[in-house]
C-alpha cells in the first residue's frame, strides 16, 4: 500500500479547497451572498458525506501514514457530517430572524467540520493536534458569534481560554509522550507499549492526553465551561456543539484509547471509569436545579458523554459498539431537542426558561409531542432510541464484569429521568401561558419531523445500526 | 407488493389521518375520505389474496428485514400468509371497512372526528400484523398494539370518568393475561431457541414429555408453555375469570365496540389457538382446560346475558359467550370450526353492535332498553337488521335447506364437541347446548324490547325518533348480507368435505382428535337439538315479553337472590374489588405512608429527596462564572488524576 497517496484524504481536501473558494465569492459578493452560502456549504458536505464510503477501502493510509481511514473512521465521519449539516440547515432560518446572518457563519462551520474528519482520521499525535485546533479555533469563533451581547462575547471568550489550557496541556501530553516512548505515530506508540514495561513520564503523558480529550467531549472534571457556553452561544451555535464536535471528539477519544494505548488499558481503565462515573452523577444532580433549557441541555449532554464512555472504560469491541450506537441515537436526539427551543419564541423574542414550556401542549401540541418524544427518549424509557442507546451500553459493561459502573448509570439515569420527565410534565399538566410564535419555520418542523421519527420508530429496525456499528468497531480492533 | 400494500393502507390511513389531524393541516371530511377511501382499498386487496393463498393454496412468507439479532435470539419482520391467515385479513379488513363508513355517520356530532379515524385505522393495522404475524415476537407486538389501541378507544370520550375507568380496567385485565403471554414466549424460547413460528411447529412433536423442573415439581414443558400462551389469550378473548373488562368496555363509542368485540380483538386469542394448533395438539392437558374455560364461559356468560338492561352490556356478553363457544371447540381440536364460527360471528356481532348503535343514536343516546319500545315502525331498516343478526346469532335455520350464518358454525362446534366422545367434550357439549337456548332468549328478549310493546321514553326523546342516514343504514346492509349468507358458502370449505384442501398445512389436527370428522357422523338428536333449544327459546322469550310482559318481574321478585345474582354479574367485580383492588391499594398506601415517607424521606437529615436537591444545589454553585475558578478545576483534576494513576501503580 503506497502510504504517500492522498486519495483517501479526497473528502477532507475537497471539502477544504471549497470552503476556500466560497470564501472568496462571499468576500467578492459581499453579505448578499449569505442567502445561498448555507445551501452551498450543505451540498459539500452532502458531497463529502457520499465521497466518504466511497473512498475508504478497508483500511488505508495517506500522507505518509499521518492519515487513516477505516470502517470505524467512516461511521463517526458520517455522524459528524449528518450533524453538520442539520445544525446548519436549522441555523438559517434563526440567523435570519436574529439578525445575525453572515455568510462567514456556514464557512465556519464547514472549516469546523473539517477539523473534526481531520481528528476522527488521525494518526499521528501531531495530526491529532493539527485536527483539533482546526475545529476549535472555529468553535470559538462561532460561540462568539452573536459579537453585539455580551453573553455570547463572553461565551467565545471563555471557551477560547480554556480551550487554550486544555491545548497546552494535551501538547505537553503529547510531548512527553514523544520524549519517553521516541515516536508520535499511533501504530509506533503501540508497538513500543505492547514490548515494555511503561515508563512514569509516559503515564503522566498519557494522563495529560486524556484530559485534553476530556476537555472536548466534556466530561468532568473539565466540563466547566460547557454550561457556560452553551448558554451564552446563539442557540444554533449551541445545537452544532452539542451535536458534531461532540461525535469527533468522541471519535478521537476512543481512537487514541484503543489503538496506540489499547495495551496500557489496565491502566487508564481506572481514569475512564472514574471520569464517567463524575459526568454521569453531576450531569443528573446539577440539572436538576437549571432553569435555562439550554443550560439544563449542558448538563444532560454532560451526562450522556459520561454514559458513552462506559462503553470505553469497557474497552471491548462490544463497547465500542455500544457507544457508535449510542452516539448515533444521542445526535439525531439532541438536534430534534435543540430544534424545539429553536421554536421557543413569543412575539419575535427567543424565551429560554424552562417554566416558559408550561402548557404547550395545548398551544403547540406538534411540537409538544416531538419534545416529550426526546425528553422520553433521553430519559431511556423504552421503547424510544435512546433505551437501545442505553442497553447496547450497559451490557457490554456487565459482560466485562464492571458492576460498579453499570450500578451507578442506571441509579444516576433514573435521577436523570427526574428532570426530562418534569419537562413533559411542565408541557402538558400546567396551565397553558401565552402559545409560541408560529410558523416555527419549515426547515425546523423538518428536522423535528426527521429526527422524531427517527427517535420513535427506531425499535422497528434497529439491525442495520447496529450492524454497521459492530463492523465499525470490528475495524478498529482488527487493526 | 399486493400482500404488503392489503397491511400497510390503514397504517398509511392512520398516519396522515393522525399526524395531519395533530397540525390542523387536515379537515374532518378529509380524514374520513383518507381512512375509509385505504381501509376499503385494503379490503379489496385482501380478496384475491384469499382466492390465491386459501382457495388456490399457495401461502407464502414475506420477509422484510432482521428485527433482532442478539446472540441465539433472531426474530425478523415479516408477513406470513397462509390459509389462516387469509381467512383472517378478509374478515378483519371487510367488517372494519363496513365500520369505518359507518363511523362516518354515528361520529358526525362528534369534535375529534380525524383522531377517533386514526384510532380505528390504526387499530385495523396492528390485528393484521397480528394475524400475520410469522414468529411470537410479531404476534406479541401486534397483539400489545391492540391492546394499546384499544385503551385509547375505550376511553376516547376522556371526559367522562366511567369511560376513563372503563379503559384502564381493560388494560390492566389484559395486562394480567399479557403477563401469561409474554412468559409463554420465553417459555417458548427456552424450550425451542426460537421464537419463528416453522421452526418451532417443526420440532413440537420432539417436545413431547419434556420435563421442566420449577419448585422441584417436575411439569410437562409443552403443557405449562401451551397453558400460559392460553392465559394471554384468556385475557384478550374475555375469558371466564378475565372478563370483566369486556362489558364495561361498552363505554367506548359503539363502533369501537363493534370492532373490538366482533371481528378483531377478542378474537385474537382464537386466532392466536387456531395458529399454534401445531402445539396445542401435543399438549392434551393444555387443550382440556381450553375446553373447560370455554364451556363454562359460554353458559356463564349467558346466564348474565339474560337479565341485562343496558342494550350494548347484552350484546357484549353475547359476544362473551360466543367466544367461549369457540374456544371449547378449539378445546376439542376443532380448530376449522372454531374458525369458521370466529368469521360468522365477525359479521352478524357487527351488524348487532351497529344495530343497535343505530337504535341508540335513533332514542338520542339511551341504551337502557327499559325506555325504548315500540320503536320497530319507526326505524324499520334496523328492526329489519337486528332481526337477521339475532337469527344468525341464535342459530335459526332449516337443516338441509338453508340457515343463517351462526345455525351452520354453531351446530358443527356443538357436534364436534359430541363427536370428540371425552368428558370435557361431554362437559362442553351440554353447555353450550345450555347456552343456545338462553342466546335465542336474551336475543329476543332484546328484540321484543326495544322494538315492541308500549313506548316507554320520554317525550321529547319520542319526538326525536327518526332512522339513521344512508352512511350508517349501507355498512348494515353490507353486514346483514354476510350474516344470512357467510355460513351456507363457507361450510364446504372451513369444515366441510373441501376441509383438508382449504386449511392445507395452516392448521394442524392429529388424526386421533378429528372430532370434525365425528361430527358429521353424529346422531340426528345432536344436530337437531341446539335448534330445538333455540326455538324454545325465541317462543319463552315471546311468552314473557309479549303475551304476559307483566311476569318478568313477577319471577325477579320470586327468585331475588337469583335474579342479583345474575344482575350483578355473578359479582365479580365485587370480588375482584374485595380480592385484588382493595388489597393492592392498601399496599400501595401502605408503602407510601410508612416506606416512601419513612424510609426514603426519612434517610439523611430531609431525607433522599432532600439530599437530591442539597446536591444538585452544590454542584450548580460550583459553575461560578470566573474563568478561573474553571482553569484551577480543570488543574486540579489533572493533578488528581495523574496521584490517583500513580498510587495505583504503585499498590
Amino acid at each position: 500500500m503506497d502510504s504517500l497517496t492522498m486519495m483517501p484524504a479526497l473528502p477532507e481536501i475537497f471539502l477544504a479547497v471549497a470552503g476556500m473558494a466560497l470564501l472568496m465569492f462571499g468576500v467578492f459578493q459581499g453579505d448578499k451572498s449569505r442567502h445561498w452560502m448555507t445551501w452551498a456549504v450543505v451540498a459539500c458536505l452532502v458531497i463529502a458525506g457520499a465521497a466518504v464510503p466511497q473512498l475508504a477501502d478497508g483500511r488505508s493510509l495517506a500522507f505518509g501514514g499521518l492519515f487513516i481511514t477505516d470502517p470505524f473512521a467512516v461511521f463517526m465521519k458520517e455522524l459528524v457530517l449528518i450533524g453538520a449539516v442539520l445544525a446548519l440547515i436549522m441555523a438559517t432560518g434563526f440567523n435570519e430572524r436574529e439578525k445575525i446572518a453572515r455568510f462567514e457563519f456556514p464557512i465556519l462551520v464547514l472549516y469546523a467540520t473539517v477539523g473534526m474528519l481531520l481528528m476522527i482520521s488521525a494518526n499521528d499525535l501531531i495530526a491529532l493536534y493539527v485536527g483539533i485546533e482546526l475545529q476549535s479555533l472555529c468553535l470559538y469563533v462561532l460561540a462568539a458569534f452573536r459579537r453585539d451581547t455580551g453573553r455570547s462575547s463572553e461565551a467565545g471568550l471563555k471557551y477560547f481560554v480554556l480551550g487554550a489550557l486544555s491545548s497546552g496541556m494535551l501538547l505537553y501530553g503529547a510531548s512527553l509522550i514523544y520524549g519517553f516512548a521516541g515516536t508520535t505515530r499511533f501504530d509506533g506508540l503501540a508497538e513500543v507499549l505492547a514490548g515494555n514495561d511503561i515508563s512514569l513520564g509516559l503515564i503522566v503523558g498519557i494522563v495529560f492526553l486524556i484530559a485534553g480529550l476530556a476537555f472536548k467531549v466534556s466530561a468532568v472534571p473539565f466540563h466547566m465551561w460547557t454550561p457556560d457556553v452553551y448558554e451564552g452561544a446563539p442557540t444554533p451555535v449551541t445545537a452544532f456543539f452539542a451535536s458534531a464536535p461532540k461525535m469527533a471528539a468522541m471519535a478521537l477519544f476512543i481512537r487514541v484509547m484503543i489503538e496506540p494505548l489499547g495495551e496500557a488499558a489496565t491502566d487508564w481503565r481506572q481514569i475512564i471509569v472514574f471520569i464517567s462515573i463524575a459526568s454521569m452523577l453531576l450531569g443528573a444532580f446539577a440539572a436538576i436545579w437549571q432553569t435555562n433549557i439550554k443550560r439544563l441541555l449542558a448538563y444532560s449532554s454532560i451526562g450522556h458523554m459520561g454514559y458513552a464512555l462506559i462503553g470505553l472504560a469497557a474497552g471491548t469491541e462490544e463497547g465500542v459498539r455500544g457507544i457508535l450506537v449510542y452516539l448515533a441515537i444521542y445526535l439525531p436526539m439532541v438536534i430534534g431537542t435543540f430544534a424545539c427551543v429553536m421554536c421557543m419564541r413569543r412575539q419575535g423574542r427567543m424565551v429560554e426558561g424552562i417554566e416558559d414550556l408550561a402548557g404547550i401542549a395545548r398551544t403547540n401540541p406538534g411540537m409538544a409531542l416531538a419534545l416529550a418524544i426526546f425528553m422520553f427518549s433521553m430519559a431511556g424509557i423504552p421503547p424510544l432510541a435512546g433505551f437501545f442507546g442505553k442497553l447496547y451500553i450497559f451490557l457490554p459493561a456487565i459482560e466485562s464484569g464492571l458492576y460498579t459502573l453499570a450500578v451507578i448509570g442506571v441509579l444516576s439515569s433514573v435521577v436523570g429521568a427526574f428532570y426530562y420527565l418534569r419537562i413533559v410534565k411542565l408541557m402538558y399538566f400546567d396551565e397553558a401561558s401565552e402559545a409560541f410564535d408560529r410558523p416555527m419555520g419549515r426547515e425546523l418542523s423538518l428536522i423535528l419531523v426527521v429526527t422524531g421519527v427517527f427517535t420513535l420508530f427506531f425499535f422497528v429496525s434497529p439491525e442495520p445500526l447496529v450492524g454497521n456499528a459492530a463492523a465499525a468497531a470490528a475495524a478498529l480492533f482488527g487493526g | 407488493m399486493l400482500y404488503v400494500a392489503c397491511i400497510f393502507a390503514p397504517f398509511l390511513g392512520a398516519s396522515i389521518a393522525g399526524l395531519l389531524g395533530l397540525f390542523g393541516k387536515i379537515s374532518d371530511r378529509g380524514a374520513q375520505i383518507v381512512t375509509c377511501g385505504l381501509m376499503v382499498l385494503s379490503a379489496i386487496l385482501a380478496i384475491p389474496i384469499f382466492i390465491e393463498v386459501a382457495l388456490n393454496g399457495h401461502p407464502r412468507v414475506i420477509e422484510f428485514f432482521t428485527w433482532f439479532d442478539a446472540g441465539t435470539f433472531e426474530a425478523s419482520w415479516g408477513l406470513k400468509f397462509d390459509t389462516l391467515s387469509a381467512v383472517m385479513v378478509l374478515t378483519v379488513t371487510l367488517v372494519s371497512s363496513a365500520i369505518h363508513i359507518y363511523s362516518i355517520g354515528y361520529m358526525a356530532h362528534d369534535p375529534h372526528k380525524q383522531r377517533f379515524m386514526a384510532y380505528l385505522s390504526l387499530f385495523t393495522f396492528f390485528m393484521l400484523t397480528l394475524v400475520t404475524a410469522p414468529n411470537f415476537m410479531q404476534l406479541f407486538f401486534g397483539w400489545e398494539g391492540v391492546g394499546l389501541v384499544s385503551y385509547l378507544l375505550i376511553g376516547f370520550w376522556f371526559d367522562r370518568e366511567s369511560a376513563n375507568a372503563a379503559s384502564i380496567k381493560a388494560f390492566l385485565v389484559n395486562r394480567v393475561g399479557d403477563f401469561g403471554f409474554a412468559l409463554g414466549i420465553m417459555g417458548v424460547f427456552l424450550l425451542f431457541g426460537s421464537v419463528e413460528f416453522s421452526t418451532v411447529f417443526a420440532a413440537a412433536p420432539d417436545k413431547v414429555g419434556m420435563g421442566l423442573e420449577f419448585l422441584d415439581v417436575n411439569f410437562d414443558a409443552l403443557t405449562i408453555v401451551c397453558i400460559l400462551l392460553f392465559v394471554g389469550a384468556m385475557g384478550k378473548s374475555a375469558q371466564f375469570l378475565l372478563h370483566t373488562w369486556l362489558p364495561d368496555a361498552m363505554e367506548g363509542p359503539t363502533p369501537v365496540s363493534a370492532l373490538i368485540h366482533a371481528a378483531t380483538m377478542v378474537t385474537a386469542g382464537v386466532f392466536m389457538v387456531a395458529r399454534l394448533s401445531p402445539m396445542f395438539e401435543y399438549a392434551p392437558d393444555a387443550l382440556m382446560v381450553v375446553a373447560v374455560v370455554g364451556g363454562t364461559t359460554a353458559i356463564f356468560a349467558a346466564t348474565i346475558g339474560i337479565v341485562q338492561n343496558d342494550i350494548k352490556r347484552v350484546i357484549a356478553y353475547s359476544t362473551c359467550s360466543q367466544l367461549g363457544y369457540m374456544f371449547f371447540a378449539l378445546g376439542v381440536s376443532a380448530y376449522p370450526a372454531a374458525v369458521f364460527h370466529l368469521m360468522t360471528h365477525a359479521w352478524f356481532k357487527a351488524l348487532l353492535f351497529l344495530g343497535a348503535g343505530s337504535v341508540i343514536h335513533a332514542v338520542s343516546e339511551q341504551q337502557d332498553m327499559r325506555h325504548m319500545g315500540g320503536l320497530y315502525k319507526k326505524i324499520p331498516v334496523t328492526y329489519a337488521m337486528i332481526w337477521i343478526g339475532s337469527l344468525a346469532l341464535a342459530g335459526v335455520g332449516i337443516p338441509g335447506l338453508f340457515g343463517f350464518a351462526g345455525f351452520y358454525s354453531k351446530d358443527v362446534m356443538l357436534e364436534a364437541a359430541w363427536g370428540a366422545h371425552t368428558g370435557v367434550g361431554q362437559y362442553a357439549f351440554w353447555m353450550g347446548i345450555a347456552a343456545a337456548a338462553l342466546t335465542a332468549f336474551y336475543s329476543w328478549r332484546l328484540i321484543f324490547l326495544t322494538f315492541h310493546g308500549k313506548p316507554r321514553m320520554d317525550e321529547e326523546t319520542k319526538a326525536h325518533i327518526h332512522e339513521s342516514p344512508k352512511v350508517m343504514t349501507v355498512p348494515l346492509m353490507f353486514l346483514a348480507i354476510g350474516a344470512i349468507f357467510a355460513g351456507v358458502i363457507g361450510y364446504a370449505m372451513f369444515v366441510g368435505e373441501d376441509m383438508h384442501a382449504f386449511w392445507g398445512d395452516s392448521i394442524l389436527i392429529l388424526p386421533a382428535n378429528n372430532s370434525i370428522e365425528a361430527a358429521h357422523h353424529s346422531p340426528l338428536w345432536v344436530v337437531l337439538l341446539p335448534l330445538i333449544m333455540g326455538i324454545l327459546g325465541i317462543a319463552l322469550a315471546f311468552y314473557l315479553y309479549m303475551t304476559r310482559p307483566d311476569l318478568p318481574a313477577r319471577i325477579a321478585a320470586r327468585f331475588r337472590p337469583v335474579y342479583l345474582f345474575l344482575l350483578n354479574k355473578w359479582y365479580f367485580d365485587e370480588l375482584y374489588d374485595f380480592l385484588f383492588v382493595r388489597p393492592a391499594n392498601a399496599l400501595g398506601r401502605g408503602l407510601w405512608k410508612s416506606g416512601d415517607g419513612a424510609v426514603i424521606d426519612g434517610v439523611g437529615p430531609d431525607g433522599i429527596a432532600a439530599a437530591s436537591v442539597a446536591i444538585a444545589r452544590r454542584a450548580s454553585k460550583l459553575q461560578s462564572g470566573y474563568v478561573y475558578h474553571y482553569a484551577f478545576a480543570m488543574l486540579i483534576g489533572v493533578v488528581a488524576l495523574i496521584t490517583w494513576y500513580l498510587y495505583a501503580r504503585a499498590a
